[in-house]
């Protein structure tokens, strides 16, 4: 057999890895990796972007991540730069360090997510705060649609964003009662939100301070609980000389 | 235009797939025979795709009508080699998949070959490896590697010689 020939016959097939990490390379893919949560296993996907989405673990994933996203899955690595964040991140309930990709979102959508990234861990806010945040007052319901299709559950944290009478509200990764299972986690006590709601509770003053404030937010958790003050609106707050908290920003 | 360049021309997303499933053997082979190194050859292979769907995102009509896929393929390929060699510590940012079950089997006479090749020159390696195991002829081989096409000749015969007498040397 001459040299040549044998030379000709050197191409073989392509090896496995290429043309996924082609895939990836390009955006014509994300790649997922699994991680545990407090609501059990889920798929996080990722791309060059940051990560683009997190599911729960199961079969069907693939598809339905096709289905959102119109991009294939193959399982990878995620990149060295941020890949070790992603733990954290989940932890934590919200993206500190790590990239999310955000790109299929409305500036308005991305710009509420970010806002919801920014509630502290154990404290929540309802959708009417988000939309006054956002700088669109008007604009709950939106805000409602954004979290129920937020990409980044667990760390884009909307199971931290009730509804605006206080009550926990639906929850997108599974249901209602995993938004349950991660306040908990959280040191939240839902069935108090719940009983708070029932009450008409919207803000609690503290009488030493002047300060009235969201219930789960810190400076009043922070104050001798006998002593708080319920009120039904932030207008009833204000009646009694009471002034809103510079943390957890309760409105006028 | 060929198929496959109209294909890329009408829809890049749905053709790019058949490109590197066209494309992608050749060069990871080629650019295998040129470094002697699985990792190397696979991070080059990669990037060379990535670099090429960013260009061709960028393309126009006309720009695919001039566009001959298999040279310029090579010429990023091969810039991109110049730029590792000297890089050789900088990885690609993406992406490691994970080796399930994954086919580690080369093809038998592999590692011969990867050693056969590092005897020879890295200009006569280029110009053997290009013409016979890519397949590419004359004109297009001096014009990806900028030199003159007598030169390419000469290159690929001195190389072809060398190969057979490191053959002969395994005997």
């Amino acid at each position: 057999m001459s040299i040549e020939s044998r030379l000709s016959g050197l191409v073989s097939g392509l090896p496995d890895g290429i043309s996924e990490g082609v895939a990836l390379g390009t955006g014509l893919a994300d790649g997922y990796d699994l991680y545990t949560s407090p609501v059990g296993e889920v798929v996080v996907t990722f791309n060059i972007e940051g990560v683009s989405s997190v599911d729960l673990a199961g079969a069907g994933f693939e598809d339905r991540f096709a289905e959102r996203h119109g991009r294939r899955l193959f399982r990878a690595a995620p990149p060295s730069a941020w890949g070790k964040h992603i733990p954290e991140a989940m932890e934590a309930g919200t993206p500190g360090r790590l990239p999310v990709d955000l790109r299929a979102r409305t500036p308005f959508q991305a710009r509420v997510l970010r806002i919801a990234a920014s509630i502290p861990k154990g404290e929540v806010r309802p959708y009417g705060w988000l939309a006054r945040e956002a700088d669109r007052p008007g604009a709950a319901r939106a805000v409602g649609s954004t979290m129920a299709r937020n990409p980044i559950p667990l760390i884009i944290p909307c199971h931290r964003v009730v509804r605006s009478d206080g009550h926990l509200g639906e929850y997108s990764l599974g249901g209602p009662h995993n938004k349950w299972e991660l306040l908990t986690h959280e040191g939240v006590e839902p069935a108090r939100l719940e009983e708070l709601a029932d009450h008409h509770v919207r803000v609690q003053g503290d009488p030493a301070t002047g300060v009235y404030c969201h219930p789960t937010c810190h400076v009043i958790r922070g104050t001798d609980q006998w002593n708080v003050v319920d009120f039904s609106s932030t207008a009833k707050a204000r009646a009694e000389g009471f002034h809103p908290c510079d943390q957890c920003r309760p409105g006028w | 235009m060929d198929d496959l360049t109209a294909k890329l021309a009408a829809d890049l997303e749905g053709g790019f797939p058949s490109l590197v499933e066209s494309a992608g053997p050749g060069l990871y082979w080629g650019l295998r025979r040129l470094c002697s190194d699985h990792q190397e050859a696979e991070d080059l292979t990669q990037e060379t795709f990535i670099r090429a769907y960013r260009a061709l995102s960028g393309f126009d009509r006309s720009r695919f009508e001039e566009l001959r896929l298999s040279p310029w393929l090579w010429t990023i390929a091969l810039n991109l080699g110049r730029n590792h060699l000297r890089n050789r510590s900088r990885r690609p940012t993406l992406v490691e998949i994970h080796d399930h079950g994954r086919n580690d089997e080369e093809p038998p006479d592999t590692a011969a070959w990867d050693a056969r090749f590092s005897a020879l020159p890295t200009s006569q390696r280029r110009a053997v490896v290009l013409r016979h195991v890519v397949g590419m002829g004359i004109t297009e081989i001096a014009e990806v590697t900028g030199r003159p096409e007598g030169t390419v000749k000469a290159d690929i015969h001195r190389g072809l010689e060398r190969l057979r007498k490191v053959m002969e040397q395994e005997k």
